[in-house]
């Protein structure tokens, strides 16, 4: 019998110290055993080492970036579709989903499918609304509270035990042990990713991980949880090993039941040290970078995403092997100054 | 007294606790105490394999015997 084989568009190619998880998601697809993929990278910037992973990635567009606004994007994607036919698009970062998930309808009648979160469960998940969805779906949550403004900081500071987490909206987090040191990170965050800045309870623990797949339908299709064994500087995550627990399982289960998640996410769960509760911290409505960690413990979700957006009812995935462990690692590759040029000038590569 | 079954536990002595992803390195003695202990020996069973198999006072040997045990409680290894 032969394979299908299916052109499939993704993004996050930027494999920086905090990579994208477009790799990750890209060798999965590879590893499948059902179906073979030609596949499209979708970069904004052409110094995204992926654009230059040839045996990863067959053809690279440039995309604008998701402040010129969806229509801009629209364009660009009917230009690309008209030159592959994509059979499906698998965006990868935070920013960017909003665009995509606003763009699914028209994508999906132009025959480009996705498996997207909608706009509610999207915006339900918003750091600065974590309290109300621990509230709704009956999930632990550290307390929390957004501020927009120094003076609302000093305000809301009064509420919280130092030390406090100050964190971004979309990315980044610190840990501040004085107001001095909030005000600065608050300054820090709000500088990169505008307000607001949410200012959430530390909880002295062990942080674990869950990359995860809802069908939409509210059945989890698989979810391999995580500890870091390294993490850099910037707090990324370098090495992991899977374990086997239960109850981060179930916490995955609970939320992509409860909220019929579609598509890939990743859990940021903090098991208290003193009560050995399991809080929710964060809700990423992506694959996470080191999604091919479940790849290689036996769940390949990536695999599973494109089979389920193909209709093809994948069964739950429920078996994975503990204790296997990825060490990331930088390699400089040597590239062509003819593809430099390709990507600089045309924006393809 | 009996290690968690989540423990997993390689020949040269690294133990992986497969529920918490920590992980630990053991001597030959405390492999080989950490392997009795598999088996459900006693407090008193191990005492007596640390005195035939070493040269060693008793006192000294149930010290660090109870070292030991502490340690792997405050690590969370032993079944409750």
């Amino acid at each position: 019998m032969t394979r299908p084989r299916y052109t499939i568009a993704v993004t996050g190619l930027n494999v920086v110290d905090s990579p994208g998880p477009g790799i990750a998601v890209i060798r999965g697809l590879r590893e499948s055993t059902r179906f073979d993929v030609r596949i499209i990278g979708l970069a904004y910037e052409n110094m995204e080492p992926g654009i230059y992973m040839r045996d990863m990635v067959d053809k690279t567009y440039i995309i604008p970036y998701p402040s010129a606004g969806h229509q801009v994007l629209l364009e660009r994607l009917q230009y690309i579709h008209h030159q592959e036919k994509l059979d499906i698009i698998i965006p990868n970062f935070d920013a960017e989903l909003i665009g995509f998930i606003r763009l699914q309808p028209v994508l999906q009648k132009m025959g480009i499918r996705s498996l997207l979160p909608g706009m509610d469960q999207f915006e339900e998940r918003l750091k600065d609304r974590l309290p109300e969805y621990g509230k709704r779906y009956d999930v632990l949550v550290p307390t929390s509270e957004p501020v927009t403004t120094i003076s609302g900081l000093h305000e809301a500071l009064k509420k919280f035990e130092l030390p406090v987490m100050v964190k971004g909206k979309f990315y980044e987090a610190y840990r501040a042990y004085s107001e001095e040191q909030a005000v600065a990170y608050f300054h820090k965050l709000s500088a990169k990713w505008g307000t607001p800045v949410i200012l959430q309870q530390y909880i002295a623990g062990q942080e674990y991980n869950v990359t995860a797949l809802g069908d939409g339908k509210g059945g989890l299709i698989g979810a391999v949880p995580m500890r870091k064994t390294f993490i850099t500087e910037s707090g990324k995550g370098w090495a992991g090993i899977t374990i086997a627990d239960q109850g981060l399982l179930d916490m995955a289960r609970h939320i992509v039941t409860q909220t019929h998640w579609a598509g890939g996410m990743e859990l940021e769960l903090m098991k208290e040290e003193k009560t050995g509760k399991v809080y929710l911290l964060e809700i990423n409505p992506r694959f996470p970078a080191w999604v091919y960690l479940a790849t290689g413990a036996g769940q390949n979700h990536p695999e599973a995403l494109v089979r389920l957006v193909m209709g093809d009812d994948p069964e739950p995935m429920t078996q994975y092997k503990t204790g296997t462990m990825f060490i990331r690692y930088a390699y400089d590759m040597i590239c062509n100054l003819e593809d430099y040029a390709s990507i600089s000038t045309t924006g393809e590569l | 007294m009996k290690i968690k079954n989540s423990i997993a536990l390689s020949e040269n002595g690294f133990l992986f606790n497969t529920e918490t992803g920590e992980s630990f390195t053991l001597n030959q003695t405390g492999l080989s105490l950490l392997h009795y202990l598999r088996e459900g020996e006693t407090e008193k069973e191990l005492l007596q394999h640390l005195l035939s198999e070493y040269e060693v006072q008793t006192e000294v040997a149930e010290r660090d015997l109870h070292d030991f045990l502490e340690t792997l409680r405050r690590y969370k290894l032993l079944m409750p």
